[in-house]
């Protein structure tokens, strides 16, 4: 039961992203073909216009895209004539799903163990020293780290290849440029959390039931402490699935990063709208798989239609 | 009767940003096979801390062992390694919490959290692990105890966690229990069940218990012996007859007249201890109780009392005792007829 009530929720949600994402693109003047009509006669821009039904009044192009969405069709990319959304994403997504996927594994790991470390060593020189690695973690932005990495690894030591896809080996500099912020952010949030389990009555028990320090920590510490953290990796998985505009640009990674950002500039309305709706699909479906996991890690939790 | 725990001496200080607290200072007492020690106090003056320190909880920083010895079957435990002292807690010394809302652990189903204790420490399977907590689980008075093994603690009332906390801290049969106010959390009349329920475990197996209480009532009925802490040391100490019938200190006289008369036929009015307890950080040299008491004389103030023996295994750390002092039975029979007095004015 709770199960249908969420999907139909989700399915109303991305019904209301896609009709905002539509009124909002339909508020920027221009369109497509506005640079195009000082060059060209008006009879062509005119078809042109008519071919992705913009001639026709806002709630018919409106209804028209609604039906189209709900056959999963996200029609025809104006600027690369050839191809429709469906074709561009199909074709980017796996670099930026791989790349995202190892990135949020490197992170959880490596920032899960970093936020643990620092928390056992509460103000000693570790916990100082994680947590000096988390700031700059979160303060160097990824378009100078990349860059770093690439010319040491790449150009300098000459270990992993400078850019592009292919191999697993050229996924390691991009991964690790991706990683960084994230870990650093899981870190820090499971240090504080790990820090105030440690601080609770439960840990004293089993403390006194004459546990070995690593046996509390793996089977009273984490579990309770990893609550918080599991609520912020569905949008940051989300957000790293999708390709990120700046590493794939200096990677040269054929993702589907650079499309959020050109179709902007480009008023390509069906690649912002199908990147959009991809976009949010995928994080309102990430969302109720939180959701229940937590039913799993709390179970104190129960999954039920009403509030309480 | 052979002797199973020896405090000797024990000072615990608490660094802070305000300065050192002295939460413990110098502390002895000791506790034979199968005997019930309480211990009485108010909050902050130390008991937990004492019982903690025995258990090796007290995190460190910022506690501070400044000094003392604690022997279990007169093996040193104070100061030793952490692998070391874990062969002794959970297996020879069990602990109760106060709260038992919070004393479990909420992600894990309360039979493993029984079971884990005894895997730990007696060289069992799972299954037999299992066996042995659903065992636990009935000694203690749990119904349904197989069904219960699988479930959370948000599925127990408080009652039946502290119960379950019990089963714990008794899963490996261990001498010496150590119940830091087992039912302060608890409805009056669950407290009842669970005091009954560890006078009866005790008269079973035969375990030590020292039992830290605010309650006098509970002490009487439950305890052999009974210390009464105050200001971080131990004011007085002896058998409950002998404190009852004869206590020596007027820190313990001022507990006993705070307990509230309900079988009078007159309704009266609590008697508090007036004043509040000293301030840790920096303790005045004389007695700590002194700037409270009523008795209290020049040096009281001055010299920090020793520890006057009254009768066997009776001692009291006051001035009225020493032999130059007013006659403290004098002193005591005024100061109670007064209230009685005061008493009977409302």
């Amino acid at each position: 039961m709770y199960i249908v009530k969420r999907f139909i929720t989700m399915l109303v949600t991305i019904w209301v992203i896609a009709s905002l994402t539509f009124l909002i693109m339909k508020l920027i003047p221009g369109d497509p073909f506005a640079s195009d009509a000082d060059v060209l006669p008006e009879e062509v821009v005119e078809n042109m216009r008519a071919k992705y039904n913009l001639d026709e009044p806002i709630p018919v192009q409106y209804v028209l895209y609604l039906k189209n969405l709900a056959m999963l069709d996200l029609g025809p990319s104006i600027q690369s004539e050839t191809r429709t959304v469906n074709d561009l994403l199909a074709a980017g997504f796996p670099a930026s799903a791989t790349l995202g996927i190892q990135a949020i594994i490197v992170a959880l790991i490596f920032g899960l163990l970093l936020g643990i470390i620092a928390a056992l060593n509460h103000n000693k020189f570790l916990d100082y020293a994680s947590m000096v690695f988390a700031i700059v973690g979160i303060s160097v932005p990824s378009f100078i780290l990349a860059p770093l990495l690439i010319n040491f690894f790449a150009v300098k030591w000459g270990i992993l290849p400078v850019a592009s896809w292919g191999s697993f080996q050229h996924s390691v500099l991009p991964t690790l440029a991706l990683a960084v912020t994230p870990l650093a952010v899981v870190a820090r949030f499971m240090r504080s959390s790990m820090l105030e389990v440690m601080n609770q009555n439960y840990i004293k028990t089993a403390d006194a039931k004459g546990l070995s320090s690593f046996k509390i920590v793996v089977s009273h510490g984490i579990r309770n402490a990893i609550l918080p953290v599991v609520s912020f990796i569905g949008p940051l998985f989300v957000a790293l699935i999708t390709g990120t505009f700046v590493i794939e640009k200096i990677f040269a990674i054929p993702g589907i990063g650079k499309y959020f950002v050109d179709s902007i500039f480009n008023r390509d309305y069906p690649v912002i709208m199908g990147t959009t709706v991809f976009f949010s699909t995928i994080l309102v479906v990430t969302l109720f798989l939180i959701d229940i996991s937590y039913r799993f890690i709390d179970p104190r939790i129960k999954l039920t239609s009403k509030g309480d | 009767m052979s002797r199973l725990l020896d405090v000797n001496n024990l000072k615990v200080n608490f660094k802070t940003y305000g300065g050192e607290v002295k939460a413990v200072r110098d502390v002895s007492f000791h506790v034979d096979k199968g005997e019930v020690v309480a211990i009485v106090g108010e909050s902050g003056s130390g008991k937990s801390v004492t019982v903690q320190t025995i258990m090796g909880l007290i995190p460190m920083p910022p506690g501070i062992i400044k000094g003392g010895s604690i022997k279990f079957q007169g093996k040193e435990i104070l100061g030793v390694s952490k692998r070391e002292l874990r062969k002794v807690k959970g297996s020879k010394i069990g602990m109760i919490f106060q709260d038992p809302m919070t004393s479990l652990n909420p992600t894990m189903i309360v039979g493993k959290q029984i079971a884990e204790g005894v895997i730990a420490h007696q060289k069992l399977s799972k299954k037999e692990a299992k066996i042995k907590a659903i065992e636990m689980l009935k000694l203690v008075g749990i119904p349904n105890a197989e069904e219960r093994y699988n479930q959370y603690p948000h599925e127990f009332s408080g009652g039946m966690r502290q119960r379950a906390m019990i089963a714990i801290a008794l899963a490996c049969n261990p001498e010496l229990l150590i119940a830091d106010e087992p039912t302060t959390a608890l409805d009056v009349t669950i407290q009842a069940q669970v005091l009954e329920l560890m006078k009866d475990i005790q008269k079973k197996t035969d375990t030590a218990i020292i039992l830290i209480t605010h309650d006098l009532g509970v002490v009487a009925e439950t305890a052999q012996r009974v210390i009464v802490m105050y200001g971080g040391m131990m004011v007085e100490s002896g058998t409950v007859y002998e404190l009852f019938e004869n206590p020596r200190h007027p820190y313990t006289w001022g507990l006993l007249n705070s307990i509230p008369d309900v079988e009078g036929p007159e309704k009266k009015k609590l008697i508090p201890i007036e004043g509040s307890p000293p301030d840790l950080f920096s303790p005045p040299k004389g007695c700590p109780f002194a700037p409270r008491c009523k008795f209290a004389m020049d040096i009281c103030v001055e010299e920090m009392p020793g520890n006057f023996e009254i009768g066997e295994g009776h001692l009291a750390k006051c001035w009225l005792n020493d032999s130059r002092a007013p006659k403290v039975e004098q002193v005591f029979a005024r100061e109670e007829e007064k209230a009685i007095a005061a008493g009977s004015e409302k």
